[in-house]
């Protein structure tokens, strides 16, 4: 019994680990912007793909890569492209809309968009068949008692906690973190105040995308199966898990994650798997319910 | 920007013009205008149901017009909350799901011999013609209940958070369905045809088409009187600013919750009728995407406009319709266009205005009720 819940406490920080990515990736950009970019768990499920590719075409041009070299060299040009994607939204899509000054819900549905576009056109350009990831890293299994634990879950639990950390110390040690969240402070007087907004926004999308591009390749190394609406049920997932932690905090948005992470997979450890969304989501009702910011969110004065 | 809708558009639109109209017109013109638009929207429900009788209509041109009126149903009750209230709400199809099985099972084990839940039909089949609108609205009456999981949160969550539990509670909805073996689970429950095969033996008319018309003519309407009545301007106050509403003694919490429920309600008889019209639901064609389908619709027609609403509905639909032949690049299309009207006309075809103002002839037709409201006179010097 007890190995049965060490097990399900490694399989839950795993499974966790993917939702604190992409909530941080949610948290970031609605943090700075106050914009719920709802394509980024399109993002997310884009980079996988575009991970796939790139091992393809690594393996087929260099004949004897080792893994890890594989590994590292996808994951560099993985990110650089998804990041590309990222910016490439921000400029065409996002960016004409601030300047308009239009609605932040116009530019919410343009997010939800964006997203459609990203997973339809995956769709009718790829086709429906659902590819698999290859396993391009060697698989270790270290035996703990009765407990399993494979060098994959460790590299994403760690890479989480890693990717956090980096995270907290962009955003609260360095000169850019503070001019990400002076915007999300006052847009309106942070130009006047010499920072270069849409170089800071830019590089905000950066960050998300590369992040989303992480969570990518270590998900399609961990489950194999790639599909184009992976990222519509994970995304959104991720963002309420970003809510429940107190959406624009990276705190809250990474131990939000690994929350849903544990309550999805204890629910399928005792329950029937189809029990899983239903438990969950009741249980975010009752928090947002209850503590309508989420855990560390802190609630906004509003001026009459 | 929203100056022209809402409690300033009271002030806007009493003019001398439009008052003379009324009160100097007779009684009788008055009676006509008032049954003008009644007997027009009659008069074509008649038209399309006897055309249909006759063949003239094939079955393909009535699912279209029945999907209509049941996306229209969906756009401008979404628009309560979204356009009105000024929330954002993404999980209207969940409450459409609570409506679809619920009037499903009632007409199931009530009308329906070899159903899967009773095995054999409680009521005589004649009864079918006269309980069939009761069927629907019961689904629209337990959508209500079910949107008290919205509401009562709503009281004290706002915005981002508010739009989450709009989408929990759309998941709750789908994924609670999907472990209810009763109702068929993730297979889904069939066999709706049964009760208009039963009306359609009494009297051979199509019923489910004509009652589709007339519930979305009905949403139409009561929508237009509640927004145009002083609790419809509550319910807009909210959008303005919600605090100052409550200063001005606006009730929120009730209006908030006045507008999720009869928003819901109406979901929920678009829920029955798209039951109906198909014979077949399944919990996952009410998930998530159906609701960004009915959000996509409420923003293309423009936040806080009815007949946006209404106009979108008709135009989104045939859309679809005609772009079925492109299979899968229908989705990328629509995605593509609906963010360039975004860029060029974010506040969708009609912004926060009606056809009426667009087409002021329109109101001879369609007079604002505000209009009705009696001139009130400003005391001597006014307020300033």
């Amino acid at each position: 019994m007890l190995s049965y819940l060490i097990q399900n406490t490694f399989n839950a920080l795993q499974w966790g680990s993917f939702y604190s990515m992409i909530a941080l990736g949610y948290c970031l950009v609605y943090g700075v912007l106050r914009l719920i970019n709802f394509a980024h768990g399109d993002i997310f499920m884009t980079s996988c793909y575009i991970a796939f590719f790139v091992v393809t075409g690594i393996t087929a041009h260099i004949a004897g890569i080792s893994g890890p070299a594989l590994f590292a060299l996808t994951l560099i040009i993985t990110m650089a492209l998804t990041a590309l994607l990222g910016v490439g939204m921000e400029r065409i899509a996002y960016r004409p809309l601030r300047e308009k000054g239009a609605n932040r819900l116009y530019v919410v549905i343009t997010a939800l968009m964006l997203g459609f576009i990203l997973e339809n056109g995956n769709l009718a350009l790829l086709g429906a068949s659902s590819r698999r990831f290859p396993d391009i890293l060697p698989k270790i299994i270290w035996k703990l008692g009765p407990v399993t634990v494979t060098n994959l879950k460790v590299l994403v639990i760690a890479s989480s906690i890693v990717v956090f950390a980096f995270l907290q110390f962009i955003v609260q040690r360095t000169v850019l973190g503070m001019s990400m969240r002076a915007i999300s402070y006052d847009k309106f007087a942070i130009p006047l105040m010499g920072i270069p907004v849409n170089a800071v926004i830019t590089f905000t999308f950066i960050l998300g995308s590369a992040l989303a591009a992480v969570a990518g390749i270590l998900f399609g190394l961990s489950y194999q199966v790639m599909d184009p609406y992976m990222g519509m049920i994970i995304g959104w997932k991720a963002f309420i898990a970003a809510v429940v932690g107190g959406i624009g905090d990276i705190k809250g948005a990474f131990l939000g994650g690994f929350m849903l992470g544990f309550i999805e997979i204890f629910v399928t450890a005792f329950f029937p798997s189809s029990y899983k969304d239903l438990v969950s989501f009741v249980i975010l009702l009752v928090i947002l319910t209850v503590k309508p910011t989420g855990f560390f969110g802190v609630a906004r004065s509003t001026k009459i | 920007m929203y100056i022209t809708a809402g409690i300033p558009a009271t002030v806007c639109r009493i003019r001398p013009g439009g008052q003379g109209n009324i009160i100097g017109g007779a009684f009788m013109t008055n009676l006509k205008k008032k049954l003008l638009v009644p007997g027009i929207t009659a008069a074509v429900m008649l038209i399309a149901v006897l055309l249909a009788c006759f063949g003239i209509i094939n079955d393909y041109i009535q699912t279209i017009i029945m999907t209509v009126c049941i996306n229209i149903i969906m756009a401008s009750s979404l628009n309560i909350v979204n356009g009105y209230m000024g929330e954002f709400s993404c999980g209207h199809a969940g409450f459409m799901a609570v409506g679809a099985y619920v009037s499903s099972v009632l007409s199931l084990i009530l009308f329906c011999p070899d159903n899967s839940i009773t095995h054999y039909a409680l009521l005589p089949p004649e009864l079918s013609v006269l309980l069939f609108p009761l069927i629907i609205l019961a689904g629209g009456l337990a959508s209500m209940l079910a949107s008290l999981i919205v509401a009562i949160p709503s009281f004290k969550t706002r915005d981002d958070y508010l739009a989450i539990i709009t989408i929990a509670a759309n998941y709750i909805i789908t994924t609670a369905l999907n472990n209810i073996p009763a109702v068929g689970a993730s297979r889904g429950l069939m066999g709706m045809t049964g009760i208009t095969d039963a009306m359609s033996a009494i009297v051979p008319i199509p019923w489910v088409f004509l009652w589709s018309m007339i519930f979305a003519a009905l949403t139409i309407l009561m929508i237009h009187r509640l927004m145009s009545s002083t609790l419809g301007k509550g319910i807009s106050a909210i959008r303005y600013d919600e605090i100052s509403a409550e200063i001005m003694s606006v009730d929120t919490n009730n209006m908030k919750l006045i507008a999720f429920t009869f928003s819901s309600g109406l979901a929920g008889i678009a829920g029955g009728l798209f039951a109906h019209e198909l014979g077949f639901i399944n919990p996952a064609s009410f998930g998530i995407l159906k609701s960004t389908e009915s959000l996509v619709m409420v923003y293309l027609g423009g936040m806080g406009s009815l007949s946006g609403s209404v106009l979108s509905a008709t135009v989104f639909t045939c859309l679809l319709e005609i772009m079925r032949p492109l299979q899968i690049f229908k989705w990328v299309i629509i995605p593509l266009m609906l963010i360039l009207i975004m860029q060029f006309r974010p506040e969708g075809l009609m912004g926060a205005r009606e056809l009426t103002s667009v087409f002021p002839k329109l109101r001879k037709i369609f007079p604002d009720r505000v209009l009705e409201q009696k001139p009130r006179k400003l005391a001597a010097g006014g307020v300033k």
